[in-house]
């Protein structure tokens, strides 16, 4: 199931959206997802709805593929849906037992659920889009004025990066310690909550060890490879903007306006 | 304690574009106190088959019988199978967890019921069968040196005292001193305890020394599932999937291709030493008469 | 020319306990002393806590002498300030392959290297894929380092190395971790870089038969270099080899066996080939004695006596399980 997470991992094919500039795909990203909330209209969600569906075409990558990343949260969604759906005071449409559905309700919920279903949609549209390691750095450069005031900026994107790069392999590992511990005899399926806590014992202790040990290494792989912090430092892929990405802004601030009109539609 | 499956699939992620099938249509029955070395390429799909056999991993469709009974069935006591079906994982000493050595090893016992006198002597017992010593049961297992570690992490199976011991490359990353180790154990193991035993390695060599027949997955599908002697006559093709015979058998093999009445379908230095010395002796004796 | 000279080198692990004192110390290198030649192919031997992974890090300046110094290309490690150019110098691939990739695309872990030491961007393009051609791993370059059998990480590592332009690479038992076809992969490699560029190279493992091509074969026990030579030298001390608890390759084991047992097949064989050439000799065309191979007539003898020689493993407590074995393949060849 972990597999099937879609956010967060990198789908390489070569578009247009790829090979954007990070910094154009996180604001847009950010800006994207602060217009949901600016439209209340059916209209305004069909505009950001075909706005999604064009990216995702330019961007190449199968429906599919995005679809399959929303199972994962296909009950944060559910929940959300019948919170919004039960909950709203308003004109009864329908009872089911002691839950009443209402017309605002069943407006809000729709919403929510549209609203939710995009911007999970938006927000894996970047992390398919953008290599972490590309992500970092366009973090790294557009927060690289906090260095003013003593952030450790470098040194916190390459932390997400080394971490983004280890959490697969984490995962890998602890489900390989589980089963290993199942063979013996290991159960963490039954028993009340202290059991079961105890039960994470036999996985927990082998994970940090070997985290330990992994970090002990890399530490060192990357001493061997002259690694001694951000100074100096040069880069493969250094970041500059260039046509496409203006034109890229300038189809945001587009995609803004409609948005805000639409809100008087 | 025979192993039975039949037609054994495994499909990743099926029913998605990126289905993929681990193991494919896999039949086969091992016999009583067996040595069998599973070998194949990496993602021929040893790991999956292997983590089927005690039920760590359900078939997408097939059969697996243990004594008979079918393990999928209702009411199955999984447990119980996962104590008479070891499984030793690759790398296992990156499980242990526990302070002592004496306490890790008597992980599984306990899991399976014994009380905390029987984990015990079940936990020294193992521990002797894989040549640890008393002073090290109240050390910590991360004092120990590689080899000493992977002993004790089998130990931790072998404490469940199964029928049938599935090991995953138990030699990898070894040294060769830790390796031999590791290997004449398990040998002995076997000749002692007559433990059917799985072995999955890389290495022709020590398969040919040890095994009593040798089952190859290429692909997810067992090609061969035979004596080491027949399945090594297979060399060329085996040389095909990406495996190697011993390089014993390719010396053979050529020497035979030159005219020599040799057994081309050895695998060990012993056996390869005894066939050209019987033609040296032949050939001495001739020349003097 | 030397690219790398260690002299006299002693260090010690030690481990300490909460007050920072000294519980114990353990040896790892006892005078320690080895010369390797620009552009040789030199293969490390050695049981583990031989030091070969010690002497490994001393070249890299990841650790230094307690006593003796290391010099890559004359610069000496225990200078602070040349400690990146002998990075730069002398690359190191380690065993994990997980554990040594940090760029989340292969192009971009390649890039790590060049990248801390401030290449101009243009030159590291150049870099990562004159480096990724080399280890050819050049269709990979998009992939997820994740998704890469252990073979291709490895070569990705090494690729990481190369694209720091060194003189010298070591590798840690780059092997150790893979499948026979990736460990071919890796090997083949580590030989073209060493043939074509003439990139020096230390290889230590535990694989004999990766020592076969080697131009020269170093054995470590206790912290210090014990046998020295080409591998032919090296490989026709079997009984030596034994005793050091490692392992010869197959067709010379049973080169020796079959001499032992009484054929004039001469010692020091490594390849497959070269056996099959002996026996077919013996065995079909020519008479005896008809084994003219200069470069063993002298060492045979010598040999003769090695093999008897009783008293090489006895102080070793894990002997019986040495002549067990030993037993088994005597009497199988009488």
């Amino acid at each position: 199931m972990i597999r099937d997470i879609t956010i967060g991992q990198y789908y390489p094919t070569d578009s247009v959206i790829h090979r954007l500039d990070p910094r154009v795909k996180l604001a847009s990203t950010m800006l994207f997802l602060i217009s949901l909330f600016l439209t209340e209209s059916i209209v305004g969600y069909v505009f950001a709805g075909a706005a999604l569906l064009a990216v995702i075409r330019i961007s190449r990558i199968p429906f599919k593929y995005i679809v399959r990343g929303l199972k994962a949260v296909v009950i944060l969604l559910f929940i959300s849906v019948s919170f919004n759906l039960f909950l709203t005071p308003g004109e009864e449409i329908f009872r089911l037992g002691f839950l009443k559905v209402t017309r605002e309700g069943l407006r809000t919920a729709l919403y929510m659920a549209v609203r939710l279903i995009y911007l999970i949609i938006g927000s894996s549209l970047m992390t398919l889009t953008t290599t972490p390691n590309q992500l970092t750095d366009g973090l790294e450069k557009s927060l690289g004025f906090l260095n003013k005031v003593h952030v450790p900026v470098h040194e916190i994107a390459m932390m997400m990066s080394i971490a983004l790069r280890f959490i697969p392999i984490l995962i890998e590992e602890t489900d390989k310690i589980m089963k290993a511990q199942m063979a013996r005899g290991a159960d963490f399926d039954t028993g009340n909550l202290m059991q079961r806590a105890r039960a994470m014992v036999p996985i927990l202790v082998p994970l940090f060890i070997s985290a330990f040990r992994r970090a002990a290494d890399l530490a060192q792989a990357m001493e061997a490879r002259c690694y001694h912090g951000g100074a100096g430092r040069t880069k493969l892929k250094p970041l500059r903007y260039e046509r496409r990405d203006y034109i890229a802004y300038l189809l945001v601030a587009l995609y803004l306006v409609v948005m805000v009109v639409t809100r008087w539609l | 304690m025979s192993i039975k499956a039949e037609g054994l699939t495994y499909i990743y992620q099926a029913g998605t574009a990126m289905e993929s099938y681990a193991v494919r249509d896999i039949s086969f029955e091992t016999k009583d106190g067996e040595f069998i070395g599973l070998i194949g390429h990496t993602g021929s799909g040893k790991s999956t088959l292997i983590q089927q056999l005690n039920g760590l991993i359900k078939p997408t469709s097939g059969k697996i019988y243990y004594n008979g009974e079918d393990i999928h069935s209702e009411g199955y006591d999984m447990k119980r199978l996962r104590q008479r079906v070891g499984l030793v994982f690759q790398y296992p000493e990156y499980q242990l967890f526990e302070t002592d050595v004496l306490t890790d090893v008597k992980f599984g016992p306990k899991n399976m019921g014994m009380s905390d006198i029987e984990a015990e002597e079940a936990a020294k017992r193992a521990l002797k069968l894989v040549g640890i010593g008393e002073d090290f049961y109240k050390r910590s297992p991360f004092e120990l040196s590689g080899g000493q570690k992977r002993r004790a992490a089998i130990a931790g199976v072998l404490a469940m005292d199964p029928e049938v011991l599935i090991l995953d490359e138990p030699a990898a990353g070894l040294d060769p001193l830790g390796k031999t180790e590791i290997l004449e154990t398990i040998a002995r193991l076997h000749r002692e305890r007559n433990n059917t035993i799985i072995m999955v390695s890389h290495s022709m060599e020590d398969v040919a020394e040890y095994a009593d027949r040798i089952m190859v997955l290429d692909d997810g599908k067992l090609v061969y599932f035979d004596s080491p002697k027949e399945v090594f006559r297979h060399y060329e093709e085996l040389e095909k999937m990406g495996l190697s015979a011993p390089q014993i058998t390719y010396l053979m093999g050529d020497l035979k291709k030159r005219g020599l009445q040799v057994d081309d379908s050895v695998g060990t230095v012993a056996e390869a030493c005894r066939e050209i010395l019987r033609l040296w002796k032949e050939k001495e004796e001739k020349s003097a008469e | 020319m030397k690219i790398i000279d260690a002299v006299h080198v002693f260090f010690d692990y030690m481990r300490k306990d909460e007050n920072d004192k000294i519980e114990e110390i353990s040896p790892a290198l006892s005078d320690m002393n080895l010369e390797i030649e620009k552009g040789s192919f030199v293969c490390v031997l050695g049981h583990n806590g031989s030091g070969k992974s010690t002497f490994a890090k001393m070249v890299n300046g990841l650790l230094l002498p307690r006593e003796g110094s290391v010099y890559v290309a004359d610069m000496d490690t225990a200078d602070d300030e040349l400690l990146i150019k002998i990075r730069e110098t002398a690359g190191m691939v380690f065993q994990n392959p997980d554990n040594q990739i940090i760029g989340n695309i292969v192009e971009e872990d390649v890039a790590f290297g060049p990248e801390n030491i401030g290449v101009p961007t243009a030159e590291i393009r150049d870099r990562v894929d004159e480096a990724l051609e080399a280890v050819n791993m050049t269709k990979y370059k998009d992939r997820s380092p994740g998704k890469l059998s252990g073979g291709q990480k490895q070569r990705v590592a090494i690729a990481g190395v190369m694209a720091m332009k060194p003189e010298c690479i070591i590798l840690d038992e780059p092997t150790a971790m893979l499948d026979p076809k990736g460990r071919k992969d890796v090997i083949r490699t580590v030989r073209e870089l060493n043939k074509r560029d003439g990139i020096t190279i230390v290889l230590i493992t535990h694989y004999m038969e990766e020592a076969v091509d080697a131009d020269r074969v170093v054995v470590m026990d206790g912290g210090r270099v014990v046998m020295d030579g080409t591998p032919r030298e090296i490989f026709s001390r079997v009984e030596e080899l034994k005793a050091l608890r490692l392992d010869v390759p197959q067709i010379t084991e049973l080169a020796y066996e079959l001499r032992k047992a009484g054929m004039p097949v001469p010692c020091g064989i490594l390849r497959k080939e070269e056996l099959e050439e002996v026996i077919m000799e013996l065995l079909f065309e020519g008479d005896k004695g008809s084994c003219d191979s200069t470069d063993t007539d002298g060492t045979e003898p010598d040999l003769g006596t090695d093999g008897t020689e009783p008293d090489l493993g006895t102080d070793r407590p894990e002997q019986d399980l040495d002549t067990d074995r030993e037993d088994k393949s005597e009497g199988a060849c009488q």
